[in-house]
């Protein structure tokens, strides 16, 4: 059994008053990805966004309910929202990588949070990229911009640069829906390589790729969880009709 | 983290404080000097009443203006009359223009329209008052004067020289309205068989109407709010005109004028000062015609 | 059926003529001031002082007057407008007070530029005791310009996309430093470009400064830098005149023989300078746009 990386419990989002997620108590295992899936607007990626709290920066956005890391509730209003984002990495469904150098992009976030020594950045910056298998197509144009690299180098990058800050727990909003099918392929690689040191929580609507790459999976639908089981019962056993329904492919 | 907590988390929260606290102070000078503005043109402005006992009634409604006179008289009607003359008369003059440049900017040709006609109307607001006001006074009143009968200055050659500087403002404000009526609206009208001028005339100009009108306010305030150009081409005599081409005044023509040439505290500048408080409560009116119109187009 | 057409055409010939008088109209406008302006244009006309009675005179000090409370102003404004804007656009709750901000910015973009020439005339000129000065009068610029500013600042962030601030919260960063180091670099080319435009109505004002730079200049020493010496051209503290002035002065109240031609030559030299702002805001947009399209 793997120990837990981050827990939800009675976790309640609504925008301008209307419920977007209903009540979702919710356990995620480190070194383990978790797959959400459910038809769009179901509440599963404005769930991912509660979870390091940034649904915060939306107006009217309102999140009640607990999220527990180790034993800290994060979703108090003590929290330190900067610090606590260093922990959780995000990764959206467009590739967003700043409007910098390759190396810039890396080493970022790790000179903000207090290395200031070269070579120490130098060194995150190819550990960072090499997890991200995007070392060797970059490190002689390092200093290049970001914005010249493919989409799916990009998306690679900006996995590179969440993981460069070292953070326990990877968010993932699906990464892979505006990539091509190669470039698709070489993400799920990386998530897979990935999750043995970091606990992974990804959105996706693409079910196969759910399956191919999760040990878990959570269904949603209208806001609420309707299932959360481990990915190979959910696909070859679901327990309510619902998620049978949308498995199969009658809507969705 | 690498570092201990306590390291980790007090230079950012310093950092996010003095940023807050920076802006804040920013747009805190912003709103205290709106306020001291108009307080203090208020307050001058009210002084003529309360201090030197002047009438509003007879500084609103009065038609002689004769400061030095003896009693002196404080009539301020010319001016008020010059500027609503001049402004209104400028707006009946640009409002159609720029009616055809934002239909001939969307309907007719846009890819011209954006390429050539956009910048000629940005570079006609970008184009300084007092350019504006010299060649009124070089071109427009000697044209005038050959034309009609009077000197060429007043209210006829104050009201073109308006009308191309007000131009843009009504015209960009037609153009983005016209640019944002949804394209099922038009195309409705033209499957029902209607020429391009009918949809115009009877889908288009009706909808984008309330915006129209705003263009309309927010050139009139504009006008009414500018003060060399005019000034240079209005002829400046102190009474309400015979006709278009008579000298007369506007109220920012007789602040420019008379501003310099007076001592503060008196009772002639105190009486500039409310002219000043004419000018600023007609800028509150029209910025709130302006938001009424804005609410009712959104509808 | 036949009429329909036929008041199409003639509606489609008069906005098509509409059109095009106001491109003629620009360039008339433009040809007349050239054509009447650069003949008296030479490098003496730039750099000599006016003259007050005889012909000759050059505008060489409201030139110089210009550029400086240009700078003046834009050290001051910038500053301030671009932290208004970023309060109003990221820091800013929506809400009651909120809106009322966003009324006030919006009444003082709407104020006659002479009515804040007045405002400045009694607080800064005379309540704070600068006098008719440079200084005074780049603060009356700068309140006169600062709801442009924050529309400008607005925009810029506004354009930036909002996975760029969330990739920047994510990483840990703190809400300023994603505002300044990611959000700022991306903002850049729209509030340039606009900042530009800004400059280019800041350069031609007149009213505002009537009565807060003056309507006079001292003789400037071109030679003396010293920017706390009365007669230097860099002093903050002494009266200008600027070349928007100059012309409106000169035509009011011009005695030279040449006024005209000094007039003429002046709107020149004014008009010169805002197309050139025009067309370098417009350069650099398109240059940036570019860098940004073809590198992606």
């Amino acid at each position: 059994m793997h120990e837990i990386g981050l827990s939800a419990k009675n976790l309640y989002v609504s925008y301008n008053d209307k419920p977007a997620v209903k009540n979702v108590s919710l356990d995620f295992a480190s070194k383990q990805v978790t797959a959400l899936i459910g038809p769009s607007g179901c509440g599963k990626s404005t769930f991912l966004r509660s979870l390091n709290r940034m649904n915060d920066t939306i107006p009217g956005a309102k999140v009640t309910g607990e999220i527990w890391i180790g034993d800290e509730n994060i979703n108090s209003p003590k929290t330190d929202v900067v610090s606590l984002r260093q922990k959780i990495g995000m990764v959206w469904q467009r590739p967003n990588p700043f409007h910098k150098s390759i190396y810039e992009n890396i080493a970022f976030g790790p000179r903000y949070h207090g290395i200031k020594n070269k070579k120490k950045l130098d060194e995150i910056v190819e550990e960072s990229l090499k997890k991200a298998a995007l070392w060797n197509e970059t490190k002689d144009r390092l200093h290049t911009s970001a914005l010249a690299l493919s989409g799916g180098q990009q998306q690679r990058l900006c996995i590179a640069r969440s993981i460069a800050v070292k953070p326990s727990i990877i968010l993932m909003d699906e990464p892979a829906s505006a990539l091509d099918p190669v470039s698709t392929a070489k993400i799920e690689e990386l998530i897979t390589e990935l999750k043995q040191e970091y606990c992974i929580i990804i959105v996706t609507h693409n079910m196969q790729q759910a399956a191919r790459i999760s040990e878990k999976t959570a269904f949603f639908l209208m806001g609420d969880l309707v299932e959360y089981d481990s990915t190979d019962k959910m696909f070859t056993d679901p327990q309510k009709k619902q998620t049978s329904d949308y498995i199969s492919g009658r809507f969705g | 983290m690498a570092q201990s907590k306590q390291h980790e988390s007090k230079p950012h929260l310093v950092e996010e404080w003095v940023g807050k606290v920076y802006t804040a102070l920013c747009i805190l000078f912003l709103v205290v000097t709106i306020f001291s503005m108009v307080y203090f043109v208020a307050s001058k402005g009210l002084t003529t009443f309360f201090k030197d006992k002047v009438n509003v009634i007879d500084l609103l409604t009065g038609i002689k203006w004769n400061p030095g006179g003896d009693p002196p008289l404080f009539g301020a009607l010319p001016f008020i009359f010059g500027s609503f003359s001049t402004s209104i008369l400028a707006a009946v003059i640009a409002a159609p223009l720029a009616f055809c440049a934002a239909v001939f900017m969307i309907e007719i040709a846009p890819k011209f329209g954006r390429k050539y006609l956009q910048p000629v109307i940005e570079l006609l607001a970008g184009i300084p008052s007092v350019v504006y006001g010299f060649v009124g006074l070089s071109v427009i009143v000697p044209l005038f004067r050959d034309i009609f009968p009077g000197q060429g200055i007043g209210i006829a050659a104050g009201a073109l020289v308006l009308s191309v500087m007000i131009l843009p403002t009504i015209t960009t404000i037609a153009t983005d309205a016209l640019a944002s009526l949804p394209s099922g609206l038009k195309e409705g009208s033209y499957a029902l068989g209607s020429t391009r001028w009918q949809t115009i005339y009877r889908i288009v100009l009706p909808t984008m109407l309330p915006a129209l009108m705003t263009g309309v306010v927010l050139g009139i305030a504009r006008a009414f709010g500018e003060a060399l150009a005019v000034q240079m081409v209005i002829g400046n005599a102190p009474h309400i005109p015979g006709s278009l081409f008579e000298s007369t005044s506007t109220l920012t023509s007789a602040i420019t004028l008379s501003m310099g040439n007076t001592v503060m505290g008196s009772t002639h500048n105190n009486a500039l000062w409310s002219l000043a408080l004419i000018l600023m409560t007609m800028t509150f009116v029209f910025v709130f015609i302006v938001r009424w119109l804005e609410r009712r187009s959104k509808i | 059926m036949m009429k329909a057409k036929t008041v199409d055409k003639i509606a489609t010939a008069v906005i098509i003529s509409v059109a095009a008088f106001i491109v003629i109209l620009l360039a008339g406008l433009l040809g007349y001031i050239l054509v009447r302006g650069l003949g008296h244009v030479s490098v003496d006309f730039l750099t000599s002082p006016p003259e007050t009675i005889s012909e000759g005179g050059g505008i060489g000090p409201q030139l110089f007057n210009s550029l400086f409370l240009l700078f003046l102003t834009m050290i001051i404004t910038v500053p301030l407008g671009l932290g208004a804007g970023i309060y109003m656009s990221e820091y800013a709750k929506p809400g009651r007070v909120t809106d009322f901000i966003r009324l006030l910015v919006e009444v003082l973009s709407s104020f006659p530029s002479i009515v804040v020439g007045l405002f400045g005339l009694l607080v800064l000129v005379n309540m704070f005791g600068l006098g008719f000065s440079l200084f005074a009068g780049a603060l009356a610029l700068t309140v006169f310009n600062l709801p442009l500013m924050v529309r400008i600042t607005e925009q810029g962030l506004k354009s930036v996309p909002r996975e760029q601030k969330e990739a920047g919260l994510a990483l840990g960063l703190s809400k300023w430093k994603t505002i300044t180091s990611i959000m700022m670099p991306i903002a850049i080319p729209v509030i340039l470009t606009g900042t530009i435009l800004a400059s280019g109505r800041v350069f031609g004002e007149a009213a505002a400064l009537l009565f807060t730079a003056g309507m006079s200049s001292p003789r400037l020493d071109f030679s003396d830098w010293n920017p706390l010496s009365p007669f230097s051209p860099l002093n903050p503290f002494r009266p200008a005149e600027t070349l928007a002035v100059h012309i409106w002065k000169i035509n009011s109240e011009g005695l030279a023989p040449d006024a005209a031609e000094i007039a003429a030559g002046a709107s020149a030299v004014l008009i010169i300078t805002v197309l050139l702002f025009n067309l370098v805001a417009r350069w650099l947009g398109r240059l940036i746009h570019r860098k940004f399209t073809a590198s992606k």
